[in-house]
This record gives structure tokens, sequence and C-alpha cells, in this order.
């Protein structure tokens, strides 16, 4: 043993010890309701930020068999507002506006004349529950070649019937499965699952998946980013 | 040197104490940093869970397991994220930065359980549980204490790969079915989590019963009259 130390250094040496601990007293600043805000946002921001790094554009989310399927009627129906919308289907377009070379208004069929894709995916909501659904419709990519849409831009943001509203990134929107949905089980869409026309994106998580959709944009100046992510949802939610 | 015993000697009194150093800095450091994550985050998780239960699909939708929305933390599901995918960083990063500094400084050997510490295991057990007499104290760490030590760190690895696949399901799709399914990840994620749980249970009991000395040597890092000084 060496020879022993006196009982005043040792206090300082253990003092010191403990010193070093107050970094930990930061983590504090979480129970400021002033700070708590903004630094929950931040780390929020983070995730996002780490979201959009892992996120690979020809990375394919899992497809399923049709055994797999969730029968349709045990598909779940949500929305924030209303079931049906009551939109006016045989007047429905879509109306087309910013960085694109031909805005103005897609009847249904210019989009159902792009190649049609049938997929099973994975929904996955927010609050935990996932089902696998039977998809069909344009791709996205397909949709935006086609309105002469300038890829360069950052985000394409849709408008719903029932004024619901999202934005997906660009990288996300030119995915191969991200997808300009009109059928669903190989039935056109019904409507309290978006009819005439939905967004099916297996790469993100539900809420960004829009239902009847009446605008979309091609824009890099969001006003708003998302019913849900403007009340404190994560803004990118890739899966 | 953790372990490493030294005599404080009162001047005045000629008294004298033995203590050792047991935990470094940084070991000290990830552990309190890694106790508030932890807490926000299981508080957060099961604000998470209140949204959805029953982890199946959303019809039907049963409450097979409830508790008070006081044990909860962040209000609702927006908010409980905000916390859970903040803290999650925090998490991860002391986890990093603990078994990165325990395998380089070799300080790993005080606190991972070994095929040495196996025959330890059963009369530290005797005698926490069934009152036999204590086996003598030679290390900071006795084998069922490495037992559990070594068992925790493997939990927060694991909370962290099944809490990836679970956000991640299509970015880390071979993790989801490494835990046999989206599905099972998610129940995994649930079950790591009460088995944090009880671990902190037990480890909290630990420290009522052993002391102040045992407690304070967490923040100062040195314990005053380690067992094992006869040694």
């Amino acid at each position: 043993m060496d020879s022993p130390i006196k009982k005043t250094q040792f206090k300082r040496v253990t003092r010191r010890e403990l010193l070093k601990l107050t970094p930990v007293a930061a983590l504090g600043a979480f129970a400021i309701p002033s700070l708590q805000k903004p630094l929950l946002k931040a780390g929020l921001g983070f995730s996002d930020w780490a979201s959009a790094k892992l996120f690979r554009t020809q990375h394919l989310a899992p497809t399923f068999d049709d055994s797999e399927l969730t029968p349709f009627e045990k598909f779940p129906v949500n929305d924030y507002d209303v079931d049906d919308p009551e939109v006016e289907l045989d007047n429905w377009t879509l109306t087309v506006s910013g960085a694109v070379q031909k805005p103005g208004d897609y009847k249904l069929v210019a989009i159902q004349q792009l190649p049609k894709v049938v997929r099973n995916t994975r929904h996955v909501c927010v609050e935990g529950w996932d089902v696998i659904g039977r998809f069909g419709g344009a791709r996205l990519s397909d949709f935006l070649k086609m309105i002469g849409a300038d890829t360069s831009a950052r985000f394409v943001y849709v408008e719903c019937a029932d004024d619901y509203y999202e934005s997906i990134d660009m990288a996300t929107a030119l995915h191969p499965q991200s997808m300009l949905c009109y059928e669903m089980y190989d039935r056109p869409l019904t409507r309290e699952h978006g009819a005439p026309l939905r967004l099916t994106i297996p790469t993100k998580i539900g809420y960004k998946q829009a239902k009847y959709l009446t605008d979309l944009k091609v824009t890099n100046v969001l006003q708003k980013v998302g019913y849900w992510e403007d009340q404190g949802y994560s803004e990118f939610y890739g899966l | 040197m953790a372990g490493h015993v030294v005599a404080v000697e009162d001047v005045k009194s000629g008294e004298r104490t033995d203590v050792a150093y047991e935990h470094p800095f940084i070991v000290r450091l990830c552990h309190w940093v890694n106790a508030v994550a932890l807490f926000v985050l299981i508080g957060s998780g099961l604000q998470i869970f209140k949204a959805f239960p029953s982890f199946g699909a959303k019809i039907p939708q049963h409450n097979l397991i409830n508790w008070p929305k006081s044990l909860a933390l962040g209000g609702w599901l927006g908010g409980a994220l905000q916390w859970h995918l903040t803290f999650m960083w925090i998490y991860i990063a002391s986890g990093f930065v603990y078994i990165g500094y325990q395998l380089i400084s070799g300080n790993y050997k005080q606190v991972l359980f070994g095929r040495r510490d196996i025959p330890g295991v059963w009369p530290m057990v005797r005698h926490y549980f069934f009152f036999a007499p204590k086996p003598p104290v030679n290390q900071p760490y006795n084998p069922l204490q490495k037992h559990a030590y070594s068992s925790a760190i493997v939990l927060g690895a694991i909370s962290v790969a099944t809490g990836l696949a679970i956000w991640k399901p299509v970015q880390f799709s071979w993790l989801a079915w490494l835990m046999g399914g989206f599905h099972w990840a998610r129940l995994w994620h649930f079950l790591i989590m009460w088995a944090l749980i009880a671990f902190i249970f037990g480890h909290l009991v630990m420290i009522v019963i052993h002391g102040w000395n045992n407690f304070v040597s967490m923040l100062t890092g040195w314990k005053k009259d380690p067992e094992y000084h006869l040694e």
C-alpha cells in the first residue's frame, strides 16, 4: 500500500472529481420551460437530418405476397377530419403549379395514361399500427416528368379536399416506389381511402400519404410543412 | 487506476481510512447522462405506447396494458416523440463513449462478466436472497454485480438496435428481419424496456442496501472503506 495521503488533500481531490460532473447539469436545460421547446425542436430536427442522410434513393421498401395482405375491410381509415370530404369525382382535376413547365389542371385519365404500377407494401402509422395494402397507380416520378417539374427543387407540396396538406422532399418524391395512387386492392380508390387520388409512399410514415389530392406544387420554399408536422411531428419521417 | 486502494490520514486525530478509486471520470459522466436519458426514454416511451397499446392492426384496439398518465412524459404522441427522438441520440452517444472508453482504457475488466466469474455468482445469490454469509470481496464488483452490469450494457445495445428497426424499417429492414419481423422488433423494444426497468429497480435496491459511501463513489470516483483492502 502507498503512503497515506492527508484528509484535507483527499477532500480537495474528491471535490474536484465531483465538479467535473457539472456538464451533466446541462441536461437540466430541458426542464426549463422557455428552453425546452427549442431544444426538443433541435433534437427532432437532428433526427430529421439523420433520416434524410439514411435515406437511399434506390433502396426499395419490402414488398409482400398477396397472402400477406391485410383484408381490405380491415385497412384502417384514418383522417384528421372527415372520412368523405365529398369530392365531385366527375369534375375532379389535380391543379399543378410551381416550378413546372406545364402547370394546369390534370384529369385523372391523364395520370392513368402513365405506366401503371401495382404492389403490396406496408403502411406504417405513427400511432404504432401497420397494415399491408395493395396499391395501384402511377409513379410520382413519371408524373413529375410529364408536368416538366424542376427536380432540383426541394419539395413536392400537396393540398387535399379535406384541407389536409403535406410536403415530400424531392429525393423521396423521385423514389421508384413513390406513387400517385388511384387503386387499392385492384379497385378504384373508395372515398374514405382518398378518392380519386392519394399518395402512397412506402418509404414514409403514414401521415405523409395524403388522401383526396386536389393540388400539387413543386417548390423550394414551404409556407407550411404538413398538417401534423406543423403541430410538432417529424418533418421528414422516413422509414 | 481503478480499484487502487490508498489510505487517508486525518492529521489531527491520526485516524486512517482506506479509500479506493473505483469509477473513472468518463464512466461516471456516462453513467449520469445515461441515467437521465433512460429516464426520459422510458417516460416518453410509455406515452408513445399509449397512442396505440396493442401492437397489432388498428381494428380492434384493446388496452392490454395501461398505466397512469402521470408516469408518461411528453403529454401527447407528438410531444413524446420529440423527447424520444432527442434523447435517443444522447443515450446512444453516452453508450458509445462509455464502451469506447472501457475498451481503450482496459477498465472493462472491472465490469465485464467473464468465465472466471461464473463460480462466484451462486454464492452471491445465496448471500443476497437466502441469507448466506457474504463471500470474501477482492475486487470492486462482485461476480453477480458484473453479471448485472454486463447484462444491462447488452440490453442497452439491444434497445438501440430494436429502436432503429422500428424507426427505420425500410432502411434497416435487415435489422427488423433479424428480430423476426417489424412486429417482433416493436415487441422486443417494449420488452427490453421492462428488462431495463427491472435492472434499474434492482440497482436502486442495492444502492439503498450498500449505503452512502457506495453512492458517493459514483459521484467522486472514490469509495471509502472498500471491503477489499484486506486483500
